[in-house]
């Protein structure tokens, strides 16, 4: 292996651009390949055979935004937790009381976001939400 | 020391070997899972297309690049086509620093048996795998079908909620390995304690860790019981209802192969990777660490198709709070306990 650091990191490049040239090569192959007879049916939006009703792009629960919203901030969270993890043996009680604090804060805003019902997914007003 | 150029041809050829079998291996898991879930229902699976419908894979593949490529006109065209891509790209990508044993001299050149060795390994298996709910979110959003939106969304809310818990369920391997390297984390898993039990993470202080990890990979790749994305009885197909042919197919290998991806990744974090027992003549020695870590693979594939074979599937509601309310505390309490053990024996 070459003595350069990023020499490390070339051949995830090569395989990531060999990933690529083959999931390119599955679609333009099947593109090539398959037989072709499209008529309006097929080409409708699958409803169970009806037709269609309205447009796909509908509102849907804000429930799937919020999910979103808490993953961001615990995996941040979580990505903090790392660097720490690896260290912890050089840190000792130290590294493990610094840690807990911080979890401990991490903790509060978990236990309020239930309380205050963001992971409950049945709303109980609405009935059973969600979709 | 190598030259720049048989370095990269080293690991052109470990990369193409690399996507080669693993494609290969989703074939086969595709066809195990048919035959085995086929004998828990009192069925034969596939039987016809060679001895014990082996070649059924093959004649999958086949079918599937021959059928009608259907791109409805009401879809977003670029994301439509580009979501299975990313899909597999990323699926295929993340095998890539996966090491599958010591390093080996084969034709003169010591290399190691993985694509890359880098020190943060883990990291980057996480970011990519990662990535992948955008193969499943943007199929869903760019299909413009009711079904596929609904199934979108669902995969996309459950796999990052069970990515936290699976990031989480981590840290307590990483606390008793002290390094990203994947490789460092399978080395302080060697030798036994109390004479006969090995130093397994799985044994050696993170039980509660691999289940929670295992919980979170099985939502993280949609399957049973946490296959809501596709729950054919009120999604159709779920995210990739409006696909067809190869692009339905590219989905079906993206999943597979992030199976793969998680069996070998718990195989390294918490069965001790390579390890197991070594005897015999010296090119016994070589095969048996590949061997072991190639057995531990499989069964950890088998319990996938097993518990597939048993288990209903969960309400969404249910899922989503045992995501929240369940895994993740246990994997902060187990990340505090081994911390807190961690901390005062060093």
């Amino acid at each position: 292996m070459p003595d350069n650091y990023f020499a490390r990191y070339l051949p995830l490049l090569i395989h990531f651009l060999l990933a690529c040239v083959v999931a390119s090569a599955l679609v333009v192959l099947s593109q090539i390949i398959g037989y072709r007879k499209p008529t309006r049916a097929k080409l409708s939006p699958y409803e169970c055979g009806m037709i269609p009703v309205g447009d796909a792009r509908q509102r849907f629960s804000v429930k799937f935004y919020l999910v979103a919203m808490l993953f961001i901030l615990f995996d941040v969270e979580a990505v903090f937790l790392y660097p720490w993890a690896v260290v912890l043996r050089r840190l000792k009680m130290f590294g493990f009381w610094e840690m807990l604090v911080y979890i401990g804060i991490v903790l509060v805003g978990f236990f309020y976001i239930w309380k205050k019902g963001a992971l409950d997914w049945n709303e109980p007003a609405a009935g059973r939400g969600g979709m | 020391m190598q030259s720049v150029e048989s370095f990269v041809v080293v690991s052109l050829i470990k990369s193409v070997i690399a996507v080669f079998v693993l494609l290969t291996a989703v074939a086969y898991s595709v066809w195990l899972e048919r035959k085995v879930v086929g004998h828990i229902q009192n069925r034969w699976g596939p039987t016809r297309v060679g001895p014990f419908g082996l070649l059924q894979p093959l004649a999958d593949g086949i079918k599937f690049l021959f059928k009608e490529d259907i791109t409805p006109p009401h879809v977003y065209k670029t994301l439509y086509i580009a979501a299975p891509m990313l899909s597999v790209i990323f699926a295929l990508t993340s095998i890539s620093v996966i090491p599958i044993g010591n390093w080996v001299t084969i034709a003169g050149v010591h290399t190691p048996l993985q694509i890359t060795d880098v020190n943060i390994a883990l990291l980057i298996i996480l970011g990519v795998t990662s990535m992948g709910v955008y193969g499943v979110a943007l199929a869903g959003w760019s299909s413009n079908s009711k079904y596929s939106l609904l199934g979108g969304l669902r995969a996309s809310a459950q796999m990052v909620s069970y990515e936290i818990s699976l990031g989480l369920s981590l840290i307590g391997v990483l606390i008793m390995a002290g390094s990203f390297s994947l490789r460092d984390i399978v080395d302080s898993q060697s030798g036994v304690f109390w004479g006969f039990i090995p130093r397994w993470n799985i044994f050696h202080g993170q039980t509660v860790a691999f289940f929670v990890y295992l919980m979170s990979a099985f939502a993280e790749t949609n399957r049973v019981p946490f296959d809501l994305p596709e729950a054919e009885t009120e999604l159709v197909a779920g995210y990739h209802t409006e696909y067809s042919a190869m692009k339905f197919a590219m989905f079906f290998m993206a999943e597979y192969a992030n199976m793969i991806t998680v069996a070998c990744l718990a195989t390294l974090l918490f069965l001790g990777g390579w390890h197991g027992p070594i005897w015999g003549l010296t090119w016994m020695q070589a095969v048996l660490p590949v061997f072991w870590f190639l057995a531990k693979v499989f069964c950890f594939l088998f319990l996938y198709i097993w518990i597939r074979g048993t288990l209903p599937r969960f309400r969404y509601d249910q899922l989503m709070a045992f995501a929240w309310k369940f895994l993740f505390p246990l994997a902060v309490a187990n990340l505090v306990i081994t911390g807190l053990v961690v901390a005062l024996r060093s």
